[in-house]
Protein backbone atom coordinates (compact mmCIF):
# COMPACT_ATOMS: atom_id res chain seq x y z
CA UNK A 1 0.00 0.00 0.00
CA UNK A 2 2.42 2.47 -0.94
CA UNK A 3 1.45 6.35 -1.26
CA UNK A 4 -0.77 5.73 2.21
CA UNK A 5 0.21 7.78 5.33
CA UNK A 6 0.10 6.12 8.38
CA UNK A 7 -1.08 7.26 11.63
CA UNK A 8 0.61 6.96 15.16
CA UNK A 9 -0.91 3.75 15.90
CA UNK A 10 -0.17 2.07 12.88
CA UNK A 11 2.37 -0.36 14.57
CA UNK A 12 -0.33 -0.91 17.81
CA UNK A 13 -2.95 -1.76 14.88
CA UNK A 14 -0.36 -4.47 13.11
CA UNK A 15 0.57 -5.86 16.62
CA UNK A 16 -3.27 -6.23 17.32
CA UNK A 17 -3.94 -8.20 13.89
CA UNK A 18 -6.16 -5.35 12.69
CA UNK A 19 -7.02 -5.56 8.61
CA UNK A 20 -5.54 -2.66 7.47
CA UNK A 21 -7.51 -1.08 4.31
CA UNK A 22 -6.93 1.94 2.63
CA UNK A 23 -9.26 4.54 3.61
CA UNK A 24 -8.99 8.39 2.59
CA UNK A 25 -4.98 8.49 1.89
CA UNK A 26 -4.37 6.55 5.01
CA UNK A 27 -4.12 2.79 6.03
CA UNK A 28 -6.23 2.07 8.52
CA UNK A 29 -7.87 -0.43 10.38
CA UNK A 30 -11.37 -1.94 9.31
CA UNK A 31 -11.53 -4.42 12.16
CA UNK A 32 -9.83 -6.27 14.60
CA UNK A 33 -9.83 -10.38 15.18
CA UNK A 34 -12.92 -9.39 17.18
CA UNK A 35 -14.76 -8.72 13.87
CA UNK A 36 -17.21 -5.70 13.36
CA UNK A 37 -20.59 -7.31 15.14
CA UNK A 38 -18.65 -7.80 18.31
CA UNK A 39 -16.79 -4.73 18.22
CA UNK A 40 -20.10 -2.64 17.57
CA UNK A 41 -21.87 -4.50 20.68
CA UNK A 42 -18.73 -3.78 22.61
CA UNK A 43 -18.47 -0.37 22.27
CA UNK A 44 -22.31 -0.06 23.27
CA UNK A 45 -21.76 -2.02 26.10
CA UNK A 46 -18.39 -0.98 27.52
CA UNK A 47 -15.21 1.37 25.57
CA UNK A 48 -14.26 1.41 22.53
CA UNK A 49 -10.99 2.98 21.49
CA UNK A 50 -11.16 4.38 17.53
CA UNK A 51 -7.88 5.70 16.17
CA UNK A 52 -9.11 9.00 14.34
CA UNK A 53 -5.55 10.09 13.17
CA UNK A 54 -6.44 10.70 10.10
CA UNK A 55 -8.88 13.23 10.60
CA UNK A 56 -7.24 16.68 10.29
CA UNK A 57 -6.48 19.07 13.57
CA UNK A 58 -6.10 23.14 12.60
CA UNK A 59 -5.61 25.67 15.06
CA UNK A 60 -6.56 29.07 14.18
CA UNK A 61 -4.99 31.49 15.61
CA UNK A 62 -6.42 35.05 15.28
CA UNK A 63 -3.69 37.57 13.69
CA UNK A 64 -5.71 40.77 15.20
CA UNK A 65 -8.27 39.45 17.78
CA UNK A 66 -10.82 36.67 18.61
CA UNK A 67 -13.79 39.20 17.48
CA UNK A 68 -12.54 39.41 14.02
CA UNK A 69 -11.52 35.68 13.76
CA UNK A 70 -15.48 34.74 14.87
CA UNK A 71 -16.81 37.13 12.38
CA UNK A 72 -14.34 35.37 9.40
CA UNK A 73 -15.91 31.51 10.88
CA UNK A 74 -19.76 33.22 10.43
CA UNK A 75 -18.96 34.43 6.81
CA UNK A 76 -17.98 30.87 6.39
CA UNK A 77 -20.53 28.52 8.03
CA UNK A 78 -24.13 28.87 8.55
CA UNK A 79 -23.80 28.09 12.36
CA UNK A 80 -23.47 30.15 15.09
CA UNK A 81 -19.50 31.20 16.62
CA UNK A 82 -20.04 33.80 18.33
CA UNK A 83 -21.30 33.17 21.71
CA UNK A 84 -19.26 29.84 21.94
CA UNK A 85 -17.77 29.87 25.76
CA UNK A 86 -14.40 29.65 25.91
CA UNK A 87 -14.23 25.89 26.85
CA UNK A 88 -17.09 24.73 24.41
CA UNK A 89 -16.92 22.62 21.21
CA UNK A 90 -19.77 23.34 18.76
CA UNK A 91 -21.12 20.86 15.03
CA UNK A 92 -19.99 23.13 11.46
CA UNK A 93 -19.96 23.15 8.28
CA UNK A 94 -18.69 24.95 5.90
CA UNK A 95 -20.99 25.51 2.89
CA UNK A 96 -20.41 26.57 -1.01
CA UNK A 97 -22.26 29.16 -3.22
CA UNK A 98 -25.06 26.81 -3.89
CA UNK A 99 -25.54 25.95 -0.46
CA UNK A 100 -23.91 22.79 -0.38
CA UNK A 101 -22.29 20.67 2.08
CA UNK A 102 -18.04 21.62 1.65
CA UNK A 103 -17.58 19.59 4.74
CA UNK A 104 -19.07 19.05 8.50
CA UNK A 105 -16.66 19.27 11.52
CA UNK A 106 -16.06 20.32 15.37
CA UNK A 107 -14.52 23.38 16.20
CA UNK A 108 -14.01 24.45 20.02
CA UNK A 109 -13.29 27.81 21.11
CA UNK A 110 -9.63 27.37 23.14
CA UNK A 111 -9.62 30.78 24.89
CA UNK A 112 -6.65 32.54 22.58
CA UNK A 113 -7.81 29.99 19.25
CA UNK A 114 -10.48 27.81 17.84
CA UNK A 115 -9.53 24.26 17.08
CA UNK A 116 -11.18 22.62 14.52
CA UNK A 117 -11.68 18.82 13.83
CA UNK A 118 -12.10 18.11 10.18
CA UNK A 119 -13.01 15.12 7.93
CA UNK A 120 -10.02 13.51 6.52
CA UNK A 121 -11.13 13.10 2.79
CA UNK A 122 -11.82 17.10 3.02
CA UNK A 123 -8.27 18.34 5.03
CA UNK A 124 -6.53 19.89 2.00
CA UNK A 125 -9.56 21.58 0.89
CA UNK A 126 -10.72 23.00 3.82
CA UNK A 127 -7.31 24.28 5.19
CA UNK A 128 -7.02 25.70 1.64
CA UNK A 129 -10.15 27.76 1.75
CA UNK A 130 -9.67 29.05 5.43
CA UNK A 131 -6.02 30.28 4.49
CA UNK A 132 -8.47 31.87 1.97
CA UNK A 133 -10.92 33.56 3.14
CA UNK A 134 -9.71 33.76 6.65
CA UNK A 135 -6.14 35.30 5.65
CA UNK A 136 -6.78 38.65 6.93
CA UNK A 137 -7.66 37.58 10.58
CA UNK A 138 -5.96 34.22 11.32
CA UNK A 139 -3.09 32.03 10.82
CA UNK A 140 -4.22 28.25 9.99
CA UNK A 141 -1.76 26.04 11.12
CA UNK A 142 -2.43 22.30 11.41
CA UNK A 143 -1.21 20.02 13.92
CA UNK A 144 1.15 17.29 12.38
CA UNK A 145 2.41 16.34 15.45
CA UNK A 146 -0.58 14.69 17.75
CA UNK A 147 -2.37 11.58 17.30
CA UNK A 148 -6.48 11.56 17.94
CA UNK A 149 -7.64 9.02 19.36
CA UNK A 150 -11.66 8.77 20.19
CA UNK A 151 -12.95 7.05 23.58
CA UNK A 152 -16.29 5.87 23.78
CA UNK A 153 -18.94 4.15 25.37
CA UNK A 154 -20.77 4.03 28.81
CA UNK A 155 -17.52 2.89 30.28
CA UNK A 156 -15.48 5.77 28.62
CA UNK A 157 -15.49 8.33 31.53
CA UNK A 158 -14.52 5.72 34.06
CA UNK A 159 -11.81 4.63 32.16
CA UNK A 160 -10.32 7.97 30.84
CA UNK A 161 -10.97 9.35 34.06
CA UNK A 162 -8.55 6.46 35.65
CA UNK A 163 -5.71 8.36 33.87
CA UNK A 164 -6.93 11.96 33.80
CA UNK A 165 -9.04 12.43 36.64
CA UNK A 166 -10.40 16.23 35.15
CA UNK A 167 -12.81 13.91 32.45
CA UNK A 168 -15.28 13.29 34.74
CA UNK A 169 -16.36 16.41 35.36
CA UNK A 170 -16.89 17.09 31.99
CA UNK A 171 -20.52 18.08 30.15
CA UNK A 172 -21.16 17.04 26.35
CA UNK A 173 -19.00 19.51 24.30
CA UNK A 174 -16.86 20.64 26.79
CA UNK A 175 -13.11 20.95 25.95
CA UNK A 176 -10.26 21.08 28.23
CA UNK A 177 -6.32 20.60 28.52
CA UNK A 178 -4.75 18.42 31.20
CA UNK A 179 -0.85 18.25 30.95
CA UNK A 180 0.04 14.01 31.53
CA UNK A 181 2.29 12.08 31.08
CA UNK A 182 1.12 11.68 27.49
CA UNK A 183 2.11 15.22 26.57
CA UNK A 184 -0.72 18.06 26.73
CA UNK A 185 -4.12 16.30 25.85
CA UNK A 186 -6.78 18.55 24.19
CA UNK A 187 -9.84 16.94 25.66
CA UNK A 188 -13.79 17.04 24.24
CA UNK A 189 -16.43 15.49 25.41
CA UNK A 190 -17.67 13.96 22.28
CA UNK A 191 -17.84 11.81 19.46
CA UNK A 192 -19.57 10.04 16.55
CA UNK A 193 -20.90 6.75 17.94
CA UNK A 194 -24.11 8.05 19.86
CA UNK A 195 -22.52 6.92 22.89
CA UNK A 196 -21.20 9.16 26.04
CA UNK A 197 -17.14 9.42 25.22
CA UNK A 198 -14.06 11.79 24.63
CA UNK A 199 -12.05 12.59 21.47
CA UNK A 200 -8.80 13.09 22.57
CA UNK A 201 -5.63 14.37 20.81
CA UNK A 202 -2.77 13.29 22.22
CA UNK A 203 1.07 13.87 21.63
CA UNK A 204 2.03 10.20 22.56
CA UNK A 205 -0.92 8.43 20.94
CA UNK A 206 0.58 4.85 21.62
CA UNK A 207 1.60 5.33 24.75
CA UNK A 208 -1.98 7.23 26.26
CA UNK A 209 -3.87 4.17 23.98
CA UNK A 210 -1.68 1.43 25.05
CA UNK A 211 -2.25 2.73 28.73
CA UNK A 212 -6.50 2.80 28.27
CA UNK A 213 -6.00 -0.81 26.10
CA UNK A 214 -4.60 -2.14 29.79
CA UNK A 215 -7.83 -1.31 31.65
CA UNK A 216 -10.89 -3.94 31.74
CA UNK A 217 -13.18 -3.91 29.39
CA UNK A 218 -11.13 -1.48 26.72
CA UNK A 219 -10.74 -2.98 23.52
CA UNK A 220 -9.82 -0.98 19.73
CA UNK A 221 -12.62 -0.46 17.26
CA UNK A 222 -12.24 -0.37 13.82
CA UNK A 223 -13.93 1.74 10.63
CA UNK A 224 -16.53 -0.91 9.97
CA UNK A 225 -18.01 -0.53 13.38
CA UNK A 226 -17.27 3.03 13.19
CA UNK A 227 -19.48 3.16 10.31
CA UNK A 228 -22.64 1.36 11.54
CA UNK A 229 -22.82 3.17 14.92
CA UNK A 230 -23.03 6.16 13.19
CA UNK A 231 -25.40 5.09 11.18
CA UNK A 232 -27.74 3.58 14.32
CA UNK A 233 -27.12 7.08 15.66
CA UNK A 234 -28.80 9.16 12.49
CA UNK A 235 -25.04 10.79 12.12
CA UNK A 236 -24.08 11.90 7.89
CA UNK A 237 -21.27 10.35 6.86
CA UNK A 238 -19.28 13.37 4.70
CA UNK A 239 -19.47 12.36 0.98
CA UNK A 240 -22.48 10.05 1.57
CA UNK A 241 -25.04 11.30 3.63
CA UNK A 242 -23.90 15.05 2.87
CA UNK A 243 -22.04 16.45 -0.63
CA UNK A 244 -21.39 19.60 -2.37
CA UNK A 245 -24.77 18.64 -3.54
CA UNK A 246 -26.82 18.27 -0.29
CA UNK A 247 -27.57 21.63 1.80
CA UNK A 248 -28.09 21.90 5.63
CA UNK A 249 -31.56 21.64 5.36
CA UNK A 250 -31.78 18.66 2.66
CA UNK A 251 -29.52 16.83 5.03
CA UNK A 252 -32.14 17.86 8.15
CA UNK A 253 -29.15 19.55 9.56
CA UNK A 254 -31.54 22.86 10.71
CA UNK A 255 -30.92 21.76 14.12
CA UNK A 256 -27.29 23.33 13.51
CA UNK A 257 -28.23 27.02 12.48
CA UNK A 258 -29.68 29.00 15.23
CA UNK A 259 -32.42 31.54 15.13
CA UNK A 260 -29.65 33.95 15.15
CA UNK A 261 -28.57 33.04 11.86
CA UNK A 262 -31.57 33.19 9.79
CA UNK A 263 -32.83 36.31 11.05
CA UNK A 264 -31.57 39.62 12.57
CA UNK A 265 -28.35 41.32 12.33
CA UNK A 266 -26.10 38.24 11.88
CA UNK A 267 -28.49 36.35 9.87
CA UNK A 268 -26.95 34.77 6.28
CA UNK A 269 -23.51 36.67 5.33
CA UNK A 270 -22.47 32.73 4.83
CA UNK A 271 -22.18 30.85 1.10
CA UNK A 272 -25.16 29.96 -0.11
CA UNK A 273 -27.53 31.67 2.37
CA UNK A 274 -29.80 32.71 0.00
CA UNK A 275 -30.78 29.11 -0.93
CA UNK A 276 -30.48 27.47 2.34
CA UNK A 277 -32.60 30.39 4.26
CA UNK A 278 -35.06 29.66 1.62
CA UNK A 279 -35.14 26.17 2.30
CA UNK A 280 -35.00 26.31 6.13
CA UNK A 281 -38.20 29.04 5.69
CA UNK A 282 -40.26 26.97 3.03
CA UNK A 283 -38.73 23.28 3.34
CA UNK A 284 -36.09 21.83 0.58
CA UNK A 285 -37.87 19.95 -2.25
CA UNK A 286 -36.02 16.63 -0.87
CA UNK A 287 -35.05 15.70 2.68
CA UNK A 288 -32.74 13.03 4.50
CA UNK A 289 -34.70 10.26 6.45
CA UNK A 290 -34.42 7.32 8.36
CA UNK A 291 -34.99 4.21 6.65
CA UNK A 292 -35.68 0.63 8.04
CA UNK A 293 -36.05 -1.93 5.12
CA UNK A 294 -38.77 -4.32 6.34
CA UNK A 295 -37.06 -7.66 4.86
CA UNK A 296 -33.80 -9.00 6.68
CA UNK A 297 -32.17 -7.93 3.38
CA UNK A 298 -29.94 -4.46 4.17
CA UNK A 299 -30.38 -1.89 1.86
CA UNK A 300 -27.13 -0.40 0.48
CA UNK A 301 -25.94 2.95 -0.34
CA UNK A 302 -26.81 3.51 -4.36
CA UNK A 303 -30.51 1.60 -3.48
CA UNK A 304 -33.04 3.63 -5.76
CA UNK A 305 -35.85 4.33 -3.72
CA UNK A 306 -39.58 3.90 -5.43
CA UNK A 307 -43.33 4.84 -4.06
CA UNK A 308 -44.82 2.04 -5.82
CA UNK A 309 -43.87 -1.64 -6.14
CA UNK A 310 -43.89 -2.06 -9.37
CA UNK A 311 -43.40 0.78 -12.64
CA UNK A 312 -42.79 4.32 -12.11
CA UNK A 313 -39.53 5.97 -11.82
CA UNK A 314 -36.95 6.28 -8.30
CA UNK A 315 -38.08 9.06 -6.14
CA UNK A 316 -35.20 8.45 -3.81
CA UNK A 317 -31.74 6.89 -2.91
CA UNK A 318 -30.14 5.29 -0.07
CA UNK A 319 -26.74 6.77 0.49
CA UNK A 320 -26.16 4.90 3.64
CA UNK A 321 -27.27 1.50 4.61
CA UNK A 322 -26.36 -1.76 6.58
CA UNK A 323 -27.00 -3.98 9.26
CA UNK A 324 -27.50 -2.31 13.07
CA UNK A 325 -26.38 -5.08 15.43
CA UNK A 326 -27.73 -2.74 18.56
CA UNK A 327 -31.07 -2.67 17.09
CA UNK A 328 -30.44 -6.00 15.15
CA UNK A 329 -31.99 -5.26 11.93
CA UNK A 330 -30.85 -3.48 8.77
CA UNK A 331 -31.11 0.30 8.68
CA UNK A 332 -30.47 2.90 6.26
CA UNK A 333 -30.17 6.76 5.20
CA UNK A 334 -31.68 8.19 2.19
CA UNK A 335 -33.08 11.52 0.86
CA UNK A 336 -36.52 11.31 -0.38
CA UNK A 337 -38.87 13.69 -1.97
CA UNK A 338 -40.55 15.89 1.16
CA UNK A 339 -44.08 14.51 0.72
CA UNK A 340 -42.56 11.11 1.28
CA UNK A 341 -40.33 12.29 4.27
CA UNK A 342 -42.84 11.56 7.00
CA UNK A 343 -42.01 8.74 9.74
CA UNK A 344 -44.02 5.73 8.29
CA UNK A 345 -44.19 6.43 4.59
CA UNK A 346 -44.18 3.26 2.75
CA UNK A 347 -41.55 2.97 0.17
CA UNK A 348 -40.04 0.35 -2.15
CA UNK A 349 -36.39 0.04 -2.30
CA UNK A 350 -34.97 -1.82 -5.40
CA UNK A 351 -32.18 -4.68 -4.43
CA UNK A 352 -31.13 -7.22 -6.84
CA UNK A 353 -34.10 -6.15 -9.19
CA UNK A 354 -36.48 -6.69 -6.56
CA UNK A 355 -38.39 -3.78 -4.70
CA UNK A 356 -39.28 -5.13 -0.86
CA UNK A 357 -40.02 -2.54 1.41
CA UNK A 358 -38.96 -0.26 3.35
CA UNK A 359 -40.49 2.67 5.46
CA UNK A 360 -39.09 5.84 6.74
CA UNK A 361 -38.30 6.01 10.36
CA UNK A 362 -37.13 8.40 12.50
CA UNK A 363 -33.31 9.16 13.56
CA UNK A 364 -31.69 7.99 15.40
CA UNK A 365 -32.91 4.09 15.31
CA UNK A 366 -31.23 4.12 18.75
CA UNK A 367 -31.50 6.74 21.44
CA UNK A 368 -28.14 7.92 22.10
CA UNK A 369 -26.24 8.40 25.45
CA UNK A 370 -24.63 11.94 25.53
CA UNK A 371 -23.82 13.42 29.27
CA UNK A 372 -25.71 16.91 28.84
CA UNK B 1 -15.42 -36.17 0.70
CA UNK B 2 -15.37 -32.53 0.70
CA UNK B 3 -14.19 -30.88 -2.69
CA UNK B 4 -13.46 -27.35 -3.10
CA UNK B 5 -13.61 -24.25 -5.44
CA UNK B 6 -11.41 -21.74 -6.58
CA UNK B 7 -14.58 -19.70 -5.02
CA UNK B 8 -14.13 -21.02 -1.80
CA UNK B 9 -17.23 -23.00 -1.98
CA UNK B 10 -17.13 -26.55 -0.59
CA UNK B 11 -18.78 -29.53 -2.33
CA UNK B 12 -19.99 -32.67 -0.76
CA UNK B 13 -21.89 -35.54 -1.82
CA UNK B 14 -24.44 -36.78 0.04
CA UNK B 15 -26.52 -39.67 -2.49
CA UNK B 16 -27.26 -38.53 -5.33
CA UNK B 17 -27.36 -34.91 -4.34
CA UNK B 18 -24.35 -32.16 -4.01
CA UNK B 19 -24.63 -30.25 -1.20
CA UNK B 20 -22.72 -26.68 -1.52
CA UNK B 21 -21.25 -24.28 1.66
CA UNK B 22 -18.86 -21.96 1.76
CA UNK B 23 -15.75 -22.71 3.98
CA UNK B 24 -14.62 -21.39 7.23
CA UNK B 25 -11.90 -19.34 5.34
CA UNK B 26 -14.14 -17.77 3.01
CA UNK B 27 -16.95 -17.00 6.03
CA UNK B 28 -14.36 -15.55 8.28
CA UNK B 29 -13.19 -13.21 5.39
CA UNK B 30 -16.90 -12.19 4.50
CA UNK B 31 -16.92 -11.13 8.53
CA UNK B 32 -20.43 -11.45 10.34
CA UNK B 33 -23.34 -12.68 8.07
CA UNK B 34 -26.66 -11.06 8.96
CA UNK B 35 -28.80 -11.99 6.00
CA UNK B 36 -28.86 -15.37 3.02
CA UNK B 37 -31.07 -14.80 -0.16
CA UNK B 38 -31.62 -18.10 -1.45
CA UNK B 39 -32.83 -19.51 -4.76
CA UNK B 40 -36.44 -21.90 -4.92
CA UNK B 41 -36.30 -24.91 -5.24
CA UNK B 42 -36.57 -26.73 -8.73
CA UNK B 43 -34.82 -24.33 -10.18
CA UNK B 44 -31.98 -25.21 -13.18
CA UNK B 45 -28.66 -23.54 -12.80
CA UNK B 46 -25.44 -23.45 -14.74
CA UNK B 47 -22.55 -23.03 -13.90
CA UNK B 48 -20.95 -19.46 -13.00
CA UNK B 49 -24.79 -18.54 -12.13
CA UNK B 50 -25.30 -16.10 -9.12
CA UNK B 51 -27.55 -18.17 -6.95
CA UNK B 52 -27.33 -17.06 -3.31
CA UNK B 53 -26.53 -13.46 -2.20
CA UNK B 54 -24.67 -13.34 0.86
CA UNK B 55 -25.13 -9.78 2.87
CA UNK B 56 -22.27 -9.58 5.77
CA UNK B 57 -21.85 -6.14 7.52
CA UNK B 58 -19.32 -5.45 5.55
CA UNK B 59 -21.13 -5.69 1.81
CA UNK B 60 -22.93 -8.41 -0.55
CA UNK B 61 -21.23 -11.06 -1.57
CA UNK B 62 -22.81 -13.66 -4.39
CA UNK B 63 -22.62 -17.69 -4.07
CA UNK B 64 -21.85 -19.04 -7.76
CA UNK B 65 -23.31 -22.22 -8.76
CA UNK B 66 -20.58 -24.42 -8.86
CA UNK B 67 -22.01 -27.10 -11.57
CA UNK B 68 -24.27 -27.29 -13.96
CA UNK B 69 -27.96 -29.06 -12.52
CA UNK B 70 -30.92 -28.56 -10.77
CA UNK B 71 -30.83 -26.70 -6.78
CA UNK B 72 -33.42 -29.10 -5.33
CA UNK B 73 -33.71 -28.02 -1.80
CA UNK B 74 -32.31 -24.77 0.15
CA UNK B 75 -31.53 -24.73 3.88
CA UNK B 76 -34.30 -22.58 5.18
CA UNK B 77 -32.82 -21.99 8.25
CA UNK B 78 -30.04 -19.44 7.38
CA UNK B 79 -33.40 -17.10 6.32
CA UNK B 80 -33.27 -16.85 10.58
CA UNK B 81 -30.39 -17.36 11.76
CA UNK B 82 -27.66 -16.27 9.13
CA UNK B 83 -25.24 -16.12 11.60
CA UNK B 84 -24.79 -20.20 11.09
CA UNK B 85 -22.81 -19.54 8.27
CA UNK B 86 -19.63 -17.56 10.59
CA UNK B 87 -20.50 -20.09 13.49
CA UNK B 88 -20.18 -23.68 11.21
CA UNK B 89 -19.96 -22.45 7.69
CA UNK B 90 -18.79 -26.47 6.80
CA UNK B 91 -22.08 -28.05 8.72
CA UNK B 92 -25.36 -26.54 9.44
CA UNK B 93 -24.61 -23.83 7.23
CA UNK B 94 -25.50 -25.64 4.06
CA UNK B 95 -26.79 -23.48 1.10
CA UNK B 96 -28.38 -25.64 -1.11
CA UNK B 97 -28.52 -28.94 -2.85
CA UNK B 98 -28.19 -30.14 -6.60
CA UNK B 99 -29.35 -33.09 -9.00
CA UNK B 100 -26.40 -32.78 -11.26
CA UNK B 101 -26.61 -35.52 -14.79
CA UNK B 102 -22.67 -36.50 -14.35
CA UNK B 103 -20.93 -36.67 -10.56
CA UNK B 104 -17.60 -37.44 -12.79
CA UNK B 105 -17.19 -33.60 -13.31
CA UNK B 106 -16.26 -33.52 -9.39
CA UNK B 107 -13.21 -34.47 -10.03
CA UNK B 108 -12.14 -31.26 -10.75
CA UNK B 109 -12.49 -29.89 -8.54
CA UNK B 110 -9.86 -29.48 -5.54
CA UNK B 111 -9.35 -31.85 -2.37
CA UNK B 112 -8.94 -30.54 0.85
CA UNK B 113 -4.74 -30.56 0.45
CA UNK B 114 -5.26 -28.67 -2.33
CA UNK B 115 -8.03 -26.03 -1.24
CA UNK B 116 -5.62 -25.44 2.66
CA UNK B 117 -2.64 -24.46 -0.34
CA UNK B 118 -4.62 -22.03 -2.14
CA UNK B 119 -5.69 -20.47 0.82
CA UNK B 120 -1.71 -20.81 2.45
Amino acid sequence: MADLKRTGLYDLHVELGAKMVPFAGYEMPVQYPLGVMKEHLHCRAHVGLFDVGHMGQVILRPKDSMDALVAGLEAMMPVAVAGLAEGRQRYGLFTNDQGGIIDDLMFANRGDHFFLVVNAGCRDGDIALMREKLADVAEVIEVMDRGLLAVQGPGAEAALASLVPDVAAMRFMDVITVDTVFGALWISRSGYTGEDGFEVSVPDVEGFTRSLLALEGVEMIGLGARDSLRLEAGLCLYGHDMTEETTPAEAALGWAIPKARREGARAGGFPGADVILAQLADGPARLRVGLRPETRAPMREGVELFDREEGGEAVGRVTSGGFGPSVEVPIAMGYVPRALAGDGTQLWGEVRGKRLPVSVFPLPFRPSNYKR
Amino acid sequence: MMKYTEDHEWLRVEGDLVVVGITEHAATQLGDVVFVELPEPETMVATGDEVVVIESVKAASDILAPVDGEIVEVNDKLSDKPGLVNDDATGDAWFFKMKIDDMSVLGAFMSEDEYNDLIG
